[in-house]
C-alpha cells in the first residue's frame, strides 16, 4: 500500500483519532463478551461503536483531505447515517429483548 | 518521525484494535445465550468490519471503500432491523 506524504500538522491528530477510535471499539467489544445480563451487555457496544465510528471517520476526513489538499466531506454521510441508525437498531433489539423475557428480568437484571 | 510515518503505525494499530473487537463479537456470536444476544453482537461486528474497511481505503487511497462502507452500513441495518422485528413479532414481512 501506498501512502502519500502528509504533513505532520495533520497526521498527529489524525493518529491521536485512529487510535481512540481503535480503542473505545475494543473496549465496547470486551464488555460484550466480559459484562453478566443482556441488559449490561446492551449498552456497551452501542457506545463504544458510536464514539470509535465518530473518531474514524474523523480520522479519515482529515487524511483525505491533507491529500487532496481540499476539504472533502463526504465522510459526514456514513457518520450521520451511523448517528441515526444506532439508536433505533438498539431500541428495536431492546424491546424484542423485553419481549421475549419479560419486564420483569428487565428489572431483575439491573440490581 | 514523519507524518506518514507515524499515520502508518497509527492505522496499523487501529486495524489491529478493530480485528480483535470482531473477534470479541465473534465470540459473544457463537456463544451468546439468547437469540437477542447474537442479534446484538451482529450489530457490532458489521460496524466494526465497516471501521476495518474504512481504515483499508484510507491507506489505499482509493475511493471504491466508501460507496462498499456505505453499503455494509446500510444492510447491516436492515439486517439488524429485520433480526429484531422478527424477535419482536415472530415474523419479518406481516401480511
Amino acid at each position: 500500500m501506498m501512502e502519500a506524504e502528509i504533513s505532520l500538522w495533520f497526521a498527529v491528530p489524525a493518529s491521536i483519532l485512529l487510535v481512540c477510535g481503535g480503542l473505545l471499539s475494543l473496549l465496547g467489544a470486551v464488555g460484550l463478551v466480559r459484562l453478566r445480563s443482556f441488559y449490561m451487555r446492551m449498552h456497551s457496544p452501542a457506545m463504544g461503536n458510536t464514539l470509535g465510528t465518530g473518531c474514524v471517520l474523523l480520522a479519515s476526513m482529515l487524511v483525505s483531505s491533507a491529500m487532496v489538499g481540499r476539504p472533502v466531506v463526504h465522510e459526514v454521510l456514513i457518520t450521520l447515517f451511523m448517528v441515526m441508525t444506532a439508536p433505533v437498531s438498539a431500541m428495536l433489539i431492546i424491546r424484542g429483548a423485553i419481549y421475549r423475557t419479560g419486564v420483569n428480568a428487565a428489572r431483575r437484571s439491573k440490581e | 518521525m514523519t507524518g506518514a510515518m507515524l499515520f502508518h503505525w497509527a492505522a496499523w494499530f487501529t486495524q489491529i484494535c478493530l480485528v480483535l473487537a470482531m473477534a470479541c463479537a465473534a465470540v459473544r456470536l457463537i456463544r451468546g445465550p439468547s437469540a437477542q444476544d447474537r442479534v446484538l453482537a451482529l450489530d457490532a461486528l458489521y460496524v466494526n468490519g465497516m471501521l476495518t474497511l474504512l481504515i483499508l481505503g484510507i491507506r489505499s487511497t482509493s475511493t471504491i471503500y466508501f460507496d462498499m462502507e456505505l453499503l455494509i452500513a446500510l444492510f447491516g441495518f436492515i439486517g439488524s432491523m429485520a433480526l429484531s422485528k422478527f424477535l419482536l413479532r415472530g415474523e419479518v414481512i406481516e401480511p
